[in-house]
């Protein structure tokens, strides 16, 4: 029988809720939260990195040509890194 | 073999704490529990006991520390008492959520104020539903007897939840008695060394104490209750082992001289002694009088008072804490809901009494149950009442 990711049942809780796998917030997916999502227009980013410096959820990162993307799994859709972007490079679009 | 010795009760806990060999005691003194700490500290510091002392600059960090302790696998020890208890209300529920095993031994207090030290309930009756278990005791005897069940019932693996051993204030703290000390050699047999569920380690890696979201919230509280409820089987279970090793019984409600009794008191703590022979003396009068000590409050005794109470016409339940504006005291509030739509239930009087180290008599349990029996044909006006409050 494969694991099962999270408890649903009150009697599949440990006791205590205690957690036993290391590392296994990060399969819980916040992302899930999001109402709106960060769009990139690589023709106006210049790089300079305050998307990545700005977001809460840390979920920014640079790809391998020096352009930054967030990570859907994890973007709560705060729009920060959109406000913050001062080259206009992020636009905020409704989740669909 | 068990030796007998003359001492105050708080030392005598300190001592029966001692030979349970916990591995940290973190405390704040707060009268009237004060002396149960002080001598567990004398204990450590002359050797006897290898067990780290934390003195702690107040309550809150006490528990933090108990907490912290448990969370290690460590067996741990506190001891409180009213506005101490209160000052480490942010922990209490979040160690039984962790499910630590931790015993407190609170010396029961009145919740200021107006300031006082002096004996009542409320300290215990406002942490009635943190998710610890409690029990009360009626004498030094029972103090020491109860500490050590304690850490034997809250460590069980179907258990694991924290205690509070009640012992009133001053009337068993301060109590100079004389009580039977079991052997280390007794002790150690009884209660086997502590095994965590789990504890924290860096080559084990557990996280405690997570978050909860509204989509588990439910379920966690779920499997909270249930294992308060059947941490019962377990507490009957301990109480037997004890009654085999050292011959005392103990049982959820008590019962003295209740066969065939017209109407029953109930009573918690070490009002429990005083109300005995107020029993004693309205049967030699030729009264059909019983009393009920009720020894185990969470989880609840439900179908041991339920049983208590058969055939009984008048019940007198006695509380030594005011719930303001309630529908009547903590403890009769409770008795009502359990026996709300049971057939025959008997007539249900409350008196509050006792409060903040108001001396209780055996005078005043007589006039109590002759005002109860009077309840009986003429509805008493109040569900409850603040008893001998003058002007009233
Ligand atoms: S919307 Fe908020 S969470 Fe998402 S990438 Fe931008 S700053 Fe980070
Ligand atoms: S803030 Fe805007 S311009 Fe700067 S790296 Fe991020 S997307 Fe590019």
């Amino acid at each position: 029988m494969a694991d099962k990711k999270w408890p649903e049942t009150w009697q599949e809780l440990t006791p205590g809720g205690m957690v036993f796998r290391p590392g296994s917030t990060m399969g819980y997916h916040t992302g899930s939260w999001r109402a709106e999502k960060p769009v990139y227009d690589n023709s106006k980013c210049i790089k300079c990195g305050i998307c990545y410096i700005f977001c809460p959820e840390a979920c920014v990162s640079q790809d391998a040509d020096g352009y930054f993307m967030a990570d859907m799994d994890y973007c709560k859709g705060c729009g920060i890194c959109a406000h913050e972007c001062w080259p206009g490079a992020i636009t905020m679009i409704e989740e669909g | 073999m068990a030796k007998l010795a003359g001492m105050e009760i708080a030392f005598a806990a300190a001592e029966a704490v001692a030979l349970c060999r916990p591995d940290v005691i973190a405390a704040y003194p707060i009268t009237p529990n004060t002396h149960i700490p002080e001598h567990l500290s004398d204990i450590v510091a002359e050797g006897r006991l290898d067990a780290e002392f934390i003195c702690t600059e107040s309550e809150h960090s006490a528990m933090s520390a108990c907490c912290g302790a448990s969370g290690t696998g460590a067996r741990a020890f506190t001891a409180s008492s009213s506005q101490g208890l209160l000052y480490m209300g942010e922990i209490i529920p979040i160690v039984s959520a962790m499910r630590f095993p931790i015993v407190m031994a609170l010396g029961n207090r009145a919740n200021s104020g107006p300031i006082n030290i002096w004996n009542d309930h409320s300290d215990i009756m406002s942490q009635r539903d943190m998710g610890w278990m409690a029990i009360f005791a009626a004498n030094g005897q029972e103090v020491v007897d109860m500490m050590i069940q304690a850490f034997k019932i809250a460590e069980h693996r179907d258990v694991m939840l924290p205690i509070f051993v009640n012992l009133d204030g001053f009337q068993l703290t301060h109590m100079v008695e004389p009580i039977f000390f079991p052997t280390q050699a007794q002790v150690d047999k009884f209660l086997p060394e502590y095994k965590p569920y789990a504890a924290l380690h860096p080559d084990n890696v557990v996280s405690m104490g997570s978050l909860g979201m509204p989509d588990i919230f439910n379920e966690f509280k779920k499997a909270q209750d249930e294992a308060m409820i059947n941490s019962k089987k377990v507490i009957l279970e301990v109480w037997k082992d004890w009654e085999k090793a050292f011959g005392r019984k103990y049982e959820p409600v008590m019962s003295y001289k209740t066969k065939g009794a017209d109407v029953l008191l109930l009573t918690m703590g070490s009002m429990t002694e005083t109300a005995s022979v107020a029993v004693d003396e309205m049967r030699e009068k030729g009264m059909s009088v019983g009393l009920l000590d009720m020894k185990l409050w969470r989880p609840f005794p439900s179908e041991e008072l339920k049983k208590a109470v058969k055939g009984a016409k008048v019940l007198v339940v006695m509380d030594r804490a005011v719930s303001y504006g309630g529908p009547a005291g903590p403890v009769c509030a409770e008795v009502k809901s359990l026996l709300y739509g049971e057939p025959n239930a008997p007539v249900i009087t409350n008196y509050i009494i006792g409060l903040g180290g108001r001396d209780v008599t055996v005078e005043d349990f007589v006039k109590m149950t002759e005002k109860s029996i009077k309840a009986k044909k003429e509805k008493p006006e109040k569900a409850y009442e603040i008893y001998g409050a003058r002007g009233s």
